[in-house]
């Protein structure tokens, strides 16, 4: 079974050392685990520093992984692209990247599968410059997919889908993480979604990490104030999955400008 | 959804049904682009100071024991270099060009647009005014040595400022625009302190004229392009992958930084050669690799050969066209593809709404 465990990782931008000392216990291939934290925190860094974008210090342990590439896949949060390529050649090209040009038909047979597992087989042969954000971030996932990786890093991959496509999707995910013995990290700002679909949870908060374990523990009252300042509880719902309900206002109100307060428009 | 997802047992062939027939479609442009290229450079064997039907020049190219003596000597010895060095060197740009749009992500990005020709020349005729060779060579390499020289230099200059962060592709069309607007100015001194011999050597080399063209530059600069073009189609699927953004190639494994860095060497090779044989020579260049990208897409496999065959067709059809303006008069080859270059370059800006880009 694949196992993933970091060791005082960090990562640099330039010169300056942007994360650092992440330290994790090890994480079993089938586990989903959320990276969450406040925006600027250092959630892609340490996903690109995973991912062997960016260089650092300390040691990332993938013990029974294949190695090379094709081993850890990362699927960025950009997926603004205007090539003139349909998603289907867009996913071959994620499939067959570091490999000859003969397409042979398992390879058509997984990318066909891939993307009517997505639901955007039907509009498989539109080219991604024409594709609305959502569907742009179905295809990077098609593209992460059929790379079958073993351990994948996902970073906010719902973050442009209706909430519909955003359960569905992090459905699939954890399916597939399930079937394959793959480990997923996915950096999320959906504290519901982490609770919903994640075993395990990260929190990265000024470039380090400040808590990690089970989801129920670690999402709690307690880090919704210290990290996001913001007043609210974790209640079960009906299926019994914990659920953040927002109670009151930001513990640290920001102080809102009066222009914003009353605008000119109102005012008169 | 789940569930299909989980088993993924469920063929769905609709999908590479669609492919394989797309890929079918893309290999007959391929053999059409093939056979216009083809058609181009017999007309441009038979069109000259003396006319021959595409019969005869059929018959002097697979029979030339059949055809008088004249006819063998214009065709092989005379119009076989030119014509030949028209596909090469329009192949070589146009490779140069798409190669260059991939890498920066840059619409506008060609040998001739960001400065790489106008340095080459600016080098070029350096060696033809003042015999300044930039790396000491054999004397009848200097001038192609110069230009390789300066045009990588230039090539850095951009490849410096594109991998800066916050640096916008506008940004690196402007820093190309004032490589042309710089290399030109310095060309327009030498031009100034040459004595008229020189000055009339460097107006000539300039215009770009194929009319210069040799077994030897051919030779060299055929040999370039087959050296390189493995090269590129070997990594056909990491500059495919650059496409969908410096992030997306990176996390496919694509050495994004080192791709580049080696692709703008060859690119710069590419470029410099053919302009130092036979001259500045625009819009190959730009509009080969834009029309590629329309009729083809941007799959490297397809798109390489496809940028290079529609170079080579645009230059092999100038080069034809050269012979036709004024009859009994070659054209600069590099007059004709600007004239015909730029109403095609304004109508690419104006269909933006449709634009690739």
């Amino acid at each position: 079974m694949v196992t993933l465990r970091l060791d005082s990782l960090g990562a640099r931008y330039g010169r300056n050392l942007t994360l650092e000392g992440v330290t994790t216990p090890a994480f079993k291939g089938g586990e989903v685990v959320a990276v969450i934290g406040p925006n600027a925190a250092g959630k892609s860094t340490l996903f690109k520093r995973m991912a062997g974008i960016l260089s650092g210090p300390g040691t990332l342990h993938a013990e029974n992984a294949r190695k090379g590439r094709r081993g850890i896949c990362y699927m960025p949060q950009d997926t603004s692209a205007n090539a003139v390529l349909t998603i289907y050649e867009s996913v071959l090209l994620a499939r067959k990247q570091g490999t000859g040009w003969r397409v042979d038909a398992a390879d058509l047979m997984l990318i066909d599968e891939t993307l009517e597992a997505l639901g955007i087989a039907g509009i498989a042969f539109r080219t991604i410059g024409e594709l609305s954000g959502g569907q742009r971030q179905l295809a990077s996932l098609a593209q992460t997919l059929v790379r079958e990786p073993e351990i994948l890093l996902m970073d906010e991959p719902t973050s442009a889908l209706d909430l519909a496509r955003q359960v569905e999707v992090l459905d699939l995910v954890r399916n597939l993480a399930k079937a394959r013995g793959m480990v997923v990290l996915i950096a999320l700002h959906d504290l519901n979604h982490a609770l919903r679909f994640c075993d395990q949870v990260m929190v990265i908060a000024g470039g380090r990490l400040v808590a990690c374990g089970a989801a129920p523990s670690i999402i709690t009252s307690a880090l919704l104030r210290d990290i996001y300042h913001v007043e609210a509880r974790i209640e079960p719902c009906s299926k019994g999955i914990g659920h953040v309900i927002i109670d009151g206002p930001v513990a640290k109100p920001r102080t809102v400008p009066k222009a914003l307060a009353e605008p000119a428009c109102l005012s008169h | 959804m789940s569930e299909q997802a989980t088993l993924l047992a469920q063929p769905v062939e609709e999908g590479s049904r669609r492919y394989r027939a797309l890929v079918w479609r893309r290999q007959l442009i391929l053999v059409g682009l093939g056979a216009a290229l083809v058609f181009s450079f017999c007309l441009d064997l038979a069109f000259g100071p003396a006319r021959y039907g595409l019969g005869e020049v059929v018959q002097g190219l697979f029979a030339p024991d059949t055809v008088s003596q004249q006819v063998r000597v214009v065709l092989w010895d005379i119009r076989m270099p030119v014509a030949l060095m028209a596909v090469v060197v329009g192949a070589a740009l146009a490779v140069a060009g798409a190669q260059m749009q991939t890498i920066l992500n840059n619409p506008l990005a060609s040998p001739f647009t960001l400065g790489i020709s106008a340095a080459a020349s600016f080098g070029a005729a350096l060696a033809l005014a003042f015999g300044v060779a930039l790396i000491p060579a054999a004397i009848e390499y200097v001038v192609p040595i110069n230009a390789f020289v300066m045009a990588m230099l230039a090539a850095f200059l951009i490849h410096l400022l594109s991998v800066k962060r916050g640096v916008t592709v506008e940004t690196i069309v402007l820093l190309g625009i004032a490589l042309v607007f710089t290399f030109n100015a310095l060309l327009s001194l030498i031009q100034f302190l040459s004595s008229a011999e020189a000055l009339a050597a460097v107006v000539f080399w300039t215009m770009g004229s194929l009319t210069k063209a040799t077994w030897p530059k051919l030779g060299i600069t055929a040999l370039v392009l087959f050296a390189v073009l493995p090269v590129f189609a070997h990594r056909a699927w990491a500059l495919t992958a650059l496409r969908l953004g410096e992030d997306k190639a990176a996390s496919f494994g694509v050495k994004v930084a080192r791709l580049r860095l080696e692709t703008l060497i060859l690119v710069s090779l590419l470029a410099a050669i053919p302009v130092a044989f036979v001259g500045t020579i625009g819009f190959v260049g730009l509009v080969g690799p834009h029309i590629a990208r329309m009729i083809i897409g941007e799959d490297q496999r397809f798109f390489l050969p496809a940028s290079a065959l529609s170079g080579a067709l645009i230059l092999s059809a100038a080069s034809v066209l050269s012979k036709l303006l004024i009859p009994g008069t070659i054209f600069p080859i590099g007059i004709v593809t600007s004239l015909i270059g730029i109403p095609f370059f304004i109508s690419l800006i104006l269909s933006s709404a449709r634009r690739s880009w």
